[in-house]
Formats: structure tokens, sequence, C-alpha cells
């Protein structure tokens, strides 16, 4: 096999691999969506705040310390005291569902029976909030994300498929945090899926999504089903915020991983989980492929952004609801 | 009392289908015109020109373009940022290109590029809706901005890719570049606005705009009454794409002086105009006043008196600007769902019985 | 209306009752927030602290207070605006953009308000020839001279050849991230080495396509010209390529402790040019701590002392202070005003011998500034990375870079925006 053919199949796979984690950011969107019909413009800052939350937990930082410092003239920054990643994962996962609770009693509560644009405003609203609030409880300096996930490529792959392709192929190149990223989404959405098929709950939480008036009707909570949303939702948003901030260190530029979502939104359509993963594979893989196929070698590199856009209207010209979004039924 | 519609009576089709009807309303908004024209320049300085007023106005045309689109017509838009973009470099190689003609025509010149360009990726909108829509800007918005980075052409070669507005002069007085007199910079945005303004009233008001607020109310039902999706859709990205672009234009030569595409006119500006109509009020020209006024003097009003008034640390200060502004956006949103500008009206409703309660 | 109205009495209120004090202003345009913050804050925290030491430990610069006036910016042009205009009027003497895209838009205004503008190691490059600018200084080195300096640095480990050798510019794609590419095309035809370029757009989060495209391509080089998460990122995909660190070299501001500690051990090596000293072996930082940390009189958290970016905030600082020193000893007054500064600031000289009396003994190079070179002598240091005691050290000192060759571009891009603005020749 060329050369040239293998390094096509290497981008291949680490195409596949990027589109991985930008369906774990799509997803936190998707589910929220599905379920109350928001577009949750905040989840980014969700993620940027829940890598802070597990990070600032597992070194035992003082929450809000520059502000107690400021107020008070003390110099308190930690307690000292280092927790272990899997606890400081449980209790940032309770961190967040204490933060769904909240955003349940004094934000959608008020806001029921509104247009979806209001609560698209409302999400806005939470995100400046929680933009400055974890600056303020966590300070804004790049912090170190370890949860013990191995990084760099993987040697044992390597070696395998180094005898493929001559002296100009070193064997392909895959990265261990993906790998170890796919198999935690491909957990997650199953996990998900299950709960949604098997328990009460997630009976309750796709009837929500079908119909909230009928749900009602049959004695849904639907406070209790939105808790149970956004919850799930923070704690993707989680998993989203650990993946990226190991690669990058905990920063504010975590929020804006929330862009490489939309696209993938867009082609899978806002209401499907399947349609998240498979939109974000189709993503990655296509504007991974255009950057190496045509954007490198003849436009001068950096097209992935607006191919990701590009790719996902091609798909909505012929498909107008999303790869997977229920079919646009119009009457008058 | 104070805000009557009766007794106002009209004896002839012109004065009945006015643009402003109520004579209230037509008296107070000439006295805010008034003020704007003869006390404001007297008083305005440097301060106040690029930090309060300049951004102020600049914001609320583009406000006003997006709320043609989305809020009269209900196509989202998130490509705001980009097609300002295109106003600017539109008007940076007119600029240079054309030295002696007139700022004021070179700034709708721009416009009128932006208003081509908003036509092509208003295309899609004939096929996709809603949400999805907003992929198709959202191409735009990325694709501009990599567009002016990339080709050189668009920045004449220069080794950075910054573009810097030379001076130019009108009735002799530079309005452009560093020596700028603020009071004819404020003049000259200050015109543009209260035109723009004015046309997007009668706009929106007249044929096209019901063609429009036909198609946002209900696409097929619009169709089937007899309006043209084709023209108005695209039409409404047209016209909206030329305000926008003069908004991306004025910013560029009026206020900034200097820009760099990727950094002023990313996709946060895209965002931040379509919070201003959302604040403001979906549908309103005097909402995208309001939102602009929010989204742009909040931040300044809270950094002055955090910093300025109670001398607290600037980061601190920036901290709970955003807790501030996101709480303030939330609370206003559950007492008044629909924008400051309804806010406005039920002023007006109470104004009209005070000061009878009933 | 109304609303708009309220909202401009209330800022009209707050504006009047600013204080106004005759001392000598600083203004620091500082990013303590948003995406560049943990670039941003040690920087602001040296530029602060240094002048809360001559306030404290000398009265001042000449008898005369110095006041640091922070405003916050968060790295937004908008804000910088805002910023600008706000402080200029409480008499500051010099402005710090730190930013590419305030530094653009604030040198016009500030030429026409005759206040001079210092950007150390950023902004407009060709803001060096000071017979076009006339009040912007970029002393004592720019991206152009750091580029040139990459490239000395790699000949001088290659002995003098690098024919035929093979390196990538991974760079952030905008104004910043281009400003290498000319120069170092020039350089690439004249030492003969192949230049590739591989832009990352902002953020700059996900860079696999560019780090796969240099596994392949196998470069012997790596430069990188990032900045914000950029930098983060892409040292953790080389390490995770398995890219030789020591051949890994960034610009100055790819080159901080908050940029390498994210990936660990596997950055260990892992190089950056730089103009002025690292570490905290310095002389000055103890006064700093004695004077100003001990009294609680800290900058930020206090505990940035010693970072790359503290030693660049420091650094400006001095240079600032020095150029009061030397406008207060031309003209005579202690309270100086903006033109003054400037005169100063065009005269200004640095020696090895004033350095180690200010405690910061080879903490830059030596240099003077003349009317007609506002850029320093370019003298251009590299620094390594050494993950095991987290510290960055000297291994290449400063040196010269190849002035000819850039002194040309410079001239020519400055001379392209006299031309575009109707810019009068100075200096004459």
């Amino acid at each position: 096999m060329s050369a040239d053919f293998l390094f096509g199949v290497e981008v291949f796979l680490n195409g596949l691999m990027a589109g991985v984690l930008y369906s774990l950011v799509a997803l936190g969107f998707v589910l929220i969506f599905k379920s109350s019909g928001i577009f949750n413009y905040a989840q980014g800052v969700f993620a940027l705040f829940a890598a802070l939350t597990l990070v600032g937990i597992q070194q035992g930082q003082v929450p809000f310390s520059h502000l107690i410092n400021a107020v008070f003239g003390t110099k308190v920054h930690h307690f000292g005291w280092d927790v272990p990643s899997f606890l400081a994962i449980a209790m940032t996962g309770a961190v967040m569902v204490i933060l769904a609770i909240l955003v349940e009693r004094y934000i959608l509560r008020h806001l029921v029976n509104q247009p979806d644009i209001i609560l698209f405003m409302a999400t806005i609203g939470l995100a400046y909030f929680m933009e400055g609030f974890g600056d303020l409880m966590w300070g804004s300096e790049i912090k170190k994300l370890d949860v013990g996930i191995p990084q760099g490529g993987s040697f044992w792959i390597e070696e395998q498929t180094a005898g493929l392709g001559g002296d100009a192929f070193y064997g392909f190149y895959l990265d261990q945090l993906d790998i170890y990223a796919t198999v935690f989404a491909a957990v997650l959405v199953l996990s998900l899926v299950a709960f949604s098929q098997y328990t009460k709950t997630g009976r309750a939480l796709r009837a929500v999504a079908d119909d909230h008036q009928a749900a009602l009707s049959v004695g849904i909570s639907l406070r209790f089903i939105w808790v149970v949303v956004w919850s799930i939702a923070g704690i993707v948003a989680l998993v989203a915020g650990i993946m990226w901030g190991s690669k990058s260190g905990v920063q504010f530029s975590l929020s804006l991983i929330a862009l490489k979502a939309l696209p993938v939104l867009m082609l899978g359509g806002f209401t499907s989980i399947p349609g998240a993963i498979i939109g974000g594979l189709i993503i990655g893989v296509g504007e991974k492929m255009f950057e190496f196929l045509i954007g490198l070698p003849y436009l001068g590199g950096a097209t992935e952004n607006w191919f990701a856009y590009m790719l996902a209207l091609i798909f909505l010209v012929f498909r107008p609801q999303g790869l997977f979004g229920e079919k646009i039924i119009e009457r008058v | 009392m104070f805000y009557r519609e009766a007794g106002d009576f009209k004896t002839s089709y012109a004065a009945d289908s006015q643009t402003f009807p109520i004579a209230f309303d037509r008296y107070r908004y000439l006295a805010v015109i008034a003020f704007a024209y003869l006390v404001v320049p007297f008083l305005i300085n440097d301060y106040w020109l690029n930090a309060v007023l300049l951004p102020f106005l600049i914001y609320a045309v583009a406000a006003i373009g997006l709320n043609i689109l989305t809020g009269y017509c209900g196509q989202v838009s998130l490509g705001t940022g980009g097609f300002m973009a295109v106003g600017a470099y539109g008007c940076y190689k007119l600029m240079t290109a054309f030295p002696d003609l007139n700022i004021m025509v070179v700034i709708l010149l721009s416009g009128l590029i932006t208003a081509a360009v908003g036509f092509v990726f208003g295309l899609p909108s004939l096929r996709i809706k809603g949400f999805y829509l907003a992929v198709a800007t959202l191409a735009a918005q990325f694709f501009l901005v990599w567009l002016f980075n990339k080709v050189s052409w668009f920045y004449n070669y220069s080794a950075s890719g910054q573009i810097t507005a030379p001076e130019r002069l009108l009735f002799g007085l530079p309005v452009t570049g560093p020596s700028a007199v603020p009071w004819a910079v404020y003049l000259t945005a200050l015109t543009f606005v209260v035109v723009l303004a004015l046309a997007a009233r009668n706009l929106t008001r007249g044929n096209i705009g019901r063609q429009w607020m036909a198609i946002r109310d209900m696409d097929i039902a619009a169709e089937i009454i007899g309006v043209n999706p084709l023209t108005a859709k695209l039409s409404a990205f047209a016209i909206s794409s030329f305000y926008v672009g003069i908004a991306g234009a004025m910013f560029f030569v009026l206020y900034l002086g200097a820009v760099e595409v990727g950094e002023v006119y990313g996709i946060q500006k895209s965002f931040i105009v379509l919070f201003m109509i959302i604040i403001g009020g979906l549908g309103s020209i005097f909402g995208s006043f309001a939102g602009a006024a929010f989204m742009v003097l909040m931040p300044v009003l809270l950094k002055n008196i955090m910093v300025g008034q109670l001398g607290w640390p600037t980061d601190l200060a920036a901290h709970f600007e955003f807790v501030i502004v996101g709480l303030l956006i939330v609370v206003f949103l559950i007492l008044e769902p629909h924008g400051l500008a309804q806010l406005w009206r039920l002023a007006k409703e109470k104004l009209r019985l005070w000061p009878f309660p009933h | 209306m109304k609303f708009t109205k309220l909202a401009a009495a209330a800022v009209a209120a707050t504006m009047c009752a600013g204080p106004v004090l005759a001392d000598l202003v600083f203004p620091s345009l500082s990013y303590r927030t948003g995406p560049y913050a943990a670039g941003g804050i040690p920087f602001a925290d040296g530029y602060a602290d240094y002048f809360a030491l001559l306030n404290e430990r000398d009265g001042g610069i000449g008898g005369e207070m110095t006041r640091v006036l922070e405003c916050e910016t968060g790295y937004n042009t908008e804000k910088g605006v805002e910023c600008y205009e706000s402080t200029k009027g409480e008499g500051a003497l010099v402005y710090q953009p730190l930013s590419t895209g305030i530094t653009y838009q604030i040198i016009p205004k500030a030429t026409a308000d005759g206040i001079p503008l210092h950007t150390m190691g950023y902004g407009r490059t060709s803001a060096a020839n000071g017979e076009v600018f006339s009040h912007v200084f970029n002393y004592p080195a720019n991206y152009w001279y750091g580029a040139s300096g990459v490239v000395n640095y790699l000949l001088e480990i290659n002995d003098g050849d690098i024919k035929g050798k093979k390196v990538a510019l991974v760079y952030h794609n905008s104004a910043y991230g281009k400003e290498p590419i000319r120069t170092l095309e020039t350089l690439a035809e004249k030492h003969g080495f192949e230049l590739s370029l591989l832009a990352v757009d902002h953020p700059g989060q996900e860079q696999k396509s560019q780090w796969l495209q240099i596994r392949r391509e196998r470069p012997d080089y790596a430069v990188m010209w990032g900045w914000g998460v950029m930098n983060q990122v892409a040292i953790q995909e080389a390490a995770n390529i398995r890219f030789p660190m020591e051949n890994f070299i960034g610009v100055w501001w790819s080159g901080a402790q908050h940029d390498v500690l994210p990936a660990g051990d596997a950055a260990d090596g892992y190089k950056a040019i730089t103009f002025h000293g690292v570490g905290s072996d310095f002389p000055v930082f103890d006064e700093i701590r004695k004077h100003v940390h001990d009294k609680g009189n800290a900058a930020g958290t206090g505990d940035q002392i010693g970072t790359v970016l503290y030693n660049r905030g420091v650094y400006a600082a001095m240079l600032a202070a020095e150029a009061v020193r030397k406008a207060q000893e031309i003209h005579g007054v202690a309270d100086i005003t903006p033109a003054m500064m400037r005169d100063g600031m065009e005269a200004l000289e640095i020696t090895e011998a004033r350095m180690a009396e200010l405690g910061m003994p080879n903490f830059g190079p030596s240099f003077k500034v003349s009317c007609e070179n506002h850029g320093g002598p370019g003298l251009v240091g590299v620094a390594q990375w050494d993950a095991g005691a987290k510290t960055w050290s000297l291994v290449s000192d400063f040196k010269p870079t190849d002035v000819e060759v850039i002194n040309t571009l410079i001239e020519e891009d400055s001379m392209a925006y006299a031309a575009e603005n109707n810019i009068e020749m100075s200096c004459q």
C-alpha cells in the first residue's frame, strides 16, 4: 500500500476520534433540547465550570479564595489536601446535580410556557453568570487536569502497523486519550440508551420529550424530569470537560468548545442522540479529510472551522431537518 | 394623561399614514433627535464618543439590520460578524482604491456590497428553516473571516493583515483617522443611524415589511395568500446585510480605526448582536436601540461604578460584571419575557392612564 | 431612549468623581479575565509591583510618586478603546496596550494625542522605524528580530549550516501569528532551509491536522507563534507525536510557565526565545518581596514572582521608569508630561552597569534608543524548560540578529504605512 493512502487512512481514523470528542459536547445540547426544547447556550460554560470544579476539588483549592483575600486581607488559597480523582469526579457530579436543581428552581420554573427564544435567552444569561461565577470561585489561571488518563500516541498500534507502507510510513498514530474518550463516549451513550429504555424515569423522560402536555396529564412531574435532564447534561459536560481539559489544561477557552458542537448539531439534528454521535463522526472525518486533501495543499490551511459548517450546509440542503431530526410536517 | 392616543384627529390620508401617527410620539422622537443633533455635539469629548456613543450608535444599526432579518422575517442569523467584516473590508478597499471618493458614499457602497454577499448566503434559507438555518449563516461567518484573513489582496498585502483607516474629510473636517474631530464623527454616525432607523421603520410598516412578518408568522400560510417567499426572504437577507454592512464599515472607519478580522468580527460579534435584539425585543426598531444600549452601556456603567467609585480590583470587578449582566438578563426575562421594548410598551400604558389608576 | 439617558447620566456622575492627582501615571491595560487571563495576570502583577517598589523604597521616581492605573481589557479591542479614553485624561505617560489589536488601533490615536506607546515584543513591528512612528517604541526586540533569532539559534546549533533542513512554522491564524512569515521566508531563501507553514485557527483547541502533518513531514525543527490555549495544546500534541522537544522552539509569548505546565514532564526540553532574563535569581525580586509583598501590597495574589511573564512586566516597568528618569534629566522637572516622556524614551540608554545598579544584572541587553531607531538592538536569547525543576533557564545568551534583512523589511512596511496615511518623516 502506498504511504499516501495510508496517511489518508490515518487522517480518517483521527477524524473519527476528533468526531467523538465533538459528539461528547453535542450530546449535552441534544439531551436538553430534546426534553425541554431549550437550546442551552451555556453548555460550553458548563463544561468549563465542571472541569474547574473538578480540578479545584482535586487539589483542595479554597473556593472564592481571591474574593475572600481581597475582602478580608487574608492569604488563603489551598486547604492542603488532595482528593483522589474518582472521589473528586463523584463530588463534581454532585455539584453539577445541585447546579441543575438551582437552574430549575430559579430560572426554568419561572419561564414555563414561554417561547423557545426566551428560554434560549435565559441560557445566555446563565452563561454570562457562570462565566463570571466560575472565575470568581476558582480563579482564572490555567490549571493542569490529570485524572490518570494516559496521553500520547499509542506505541503498540504504531509498531503493529509500521511495516504496512514502506519507509515513508511510520505506523498509524492514535492518541490514547482519544481511544479512552471513544470508550467513555460509547459507555455514556449505551448507558443513556439503557436508562431511557429500561427505567421508569427514563420512560418518563421520553414521554416528556414526545409531548409535554400529554406527559403532564399522566402525572409525570415536569420539574423533576427537567432536573434529571439538566443533571445528565451537566455530567456529560463534565466528561467533555475532562477530555478536552486533559489536553489543554483547564482554562477559559474550554467554554469555546461549544462552537465545535454547533455544526454537529445542525447536521445530526437537535433531537437525536445517535444523530449527535454520527453527526460528530461525519464532521470530524469530513473536516480532517478536507484539510488533508484540499485545505493544506491548495488553500493554505486552517479550513476546518468553516468547512465543518459548509459540510453541514450541504447535507441540510438535501435533508432540511438534519440527518436524524424528526421529519418536519407543516400544516397551515 | 401624558401619553394620549385619543383626540388626535387626522384630516388627510397622508397624515393618517405618516411614520409616527401619534402626535406625542412624533414630538418625542423629534425632541430626542433635536437633542442628539443640537445639544450632544457641544458636550461630547473623546471618552463619550469612543466609549459610549459611537459603539451604541453603531451597534444599534447592526441590531436594526439583524432585527429586520430575525425579528421581522423570522430567519435566524449568526453571520452578523462576517457580514460586518464584508462592510469593513469593502470600505477599506474602496477607500484605498478611490482616495477621492466621499466617505459617506464609500460607506453606502460597502453596505451595497454586503447586501450582495448577504443575498448569496441567504439562498439556503429557501430550503432550510428555523435553527437549522443558523448553519448557513455560521458557514458565512467562518468562511468570510477565513477569507479576509487568508487572501492578502483584501488588506493590501500588508505584513500583518491589519487594516488601518486613512484620513478622510467630510465638509473639510476629518471624520476618520487619528485627528478626527469628535463631534464630526458623532454627527456622521448619528446621521446614518437616524436615516437608517427611519427607513427601517417605514420599510417594516409597508408592503415588504408585512410580507416579512407574514413569512415569520407562518411561511406556508403566507405563501398561500400570495407572498412570494423567494423575494420576501431574499430581500430580508439583502436589506438586513445592507444595514449590517454599514455598521461594519462604521465600526472600522469611525470607531476603531484599525481592525483585524478574526478579533473584531469573530463569532462573538454575531452572538452579541443577537443578544441585543433578543434583550431589546424581536421585531421592534426601538428594541434594537434598547438592546444595544443595554449591552454597550451596562458593562461600562458597571465598570465605572465598581472600579471608579468603589475602587475594587479590576479583575474582581470584571468577574462581577459578568455575574451581574447574567443575572440582569435572567431577571429581566422572568419579569418581562418580551424584552425591553415590551417594558417600554407597558410604561406607555401606564403613562396613558396616569395619574388615574383606571 | 429613556434607559439610555439614565445610564448615560450615571456614567457622567461616575466620570466626574474620578480622583485628580499630580503623579506619574502609568496606565496598565491588563487582562486578568477572558481567554488570555493566564498570560495577562503575571505581566500586570509585575508591572504594578515594580512601581510599588519604587514608591515604597525610593519614594517614587525623582521624588514624584508613581501611580499605576489598571484597566481591565479582557484582551478585547473595544474595551481597550474604553480603557484608553478613560485613562488618557489622567495624565497617562506611556501606554502598554498588551494586545496586537489594541496596539494597532491606539497607534494613530496616541500619536495624535501625543502620548507614547511602548509595545515591547509585540504590536506593530515596523513601528521600530522612528521616522514614521514618532510616538511608538518597541525596543528591545520585535517579532522579526525574534524570527531571525530563532534562525540564528538554529544556525548556532548546526555549526552555521542549515541548508536543506526542514522547518515547520505553526502559527496562530491572525495578524499576530502571521508576523514572522515574511522574515522567515526571506531568511529561508538566504540560508537555504525549507519552510512549511501550518496555520491554526483561533482558539486552537483542535490541532490534530497540523500535528499529523508534522508527524508525516518530520521537519527537523518546529517553530511556534502561538498564544492562549493554542500554546498548551500544541505542546501537548507535540509530546503526543513524540516530536523531540528540544527541536521545538516557541516565540516569547509561547514560553511561559503556564504554557508548559499542563503538559507535565512531556514538555521537558521545550525551548522559547526571550529578550529578557528568566528565573527569580535577581536581587530586584528580593527587594520586591521585602518592600512590597511582605507589607501586603502585592498586586494580584503575589505568587507570580519569577515567572516569565512577571519578569516581562517588571522589565517593562523598569524601562518605563528609566525613561522617566531620562526625561526628568533632560527637562529638569520632576513632574513630566507625556511629551517629555517621549523625549525620555527616545534618549533612553540602558547599560549593564545601570541594570546591575537596579538589581537586575544581565536582565536584558544593553541598548540605546535613537530618533530613527525605536526598535532597540534586537538581541534575542533562547530559554529552555526543565520540567523536573520546573524552571526556565537561558541556553543561549542575547545574541545579535540579522539586522540588515530585517531593517529592509521594516523600512518597506513602515514606508507603505506612511504613504497610505500621509505621514511626514520626523528626525530630519
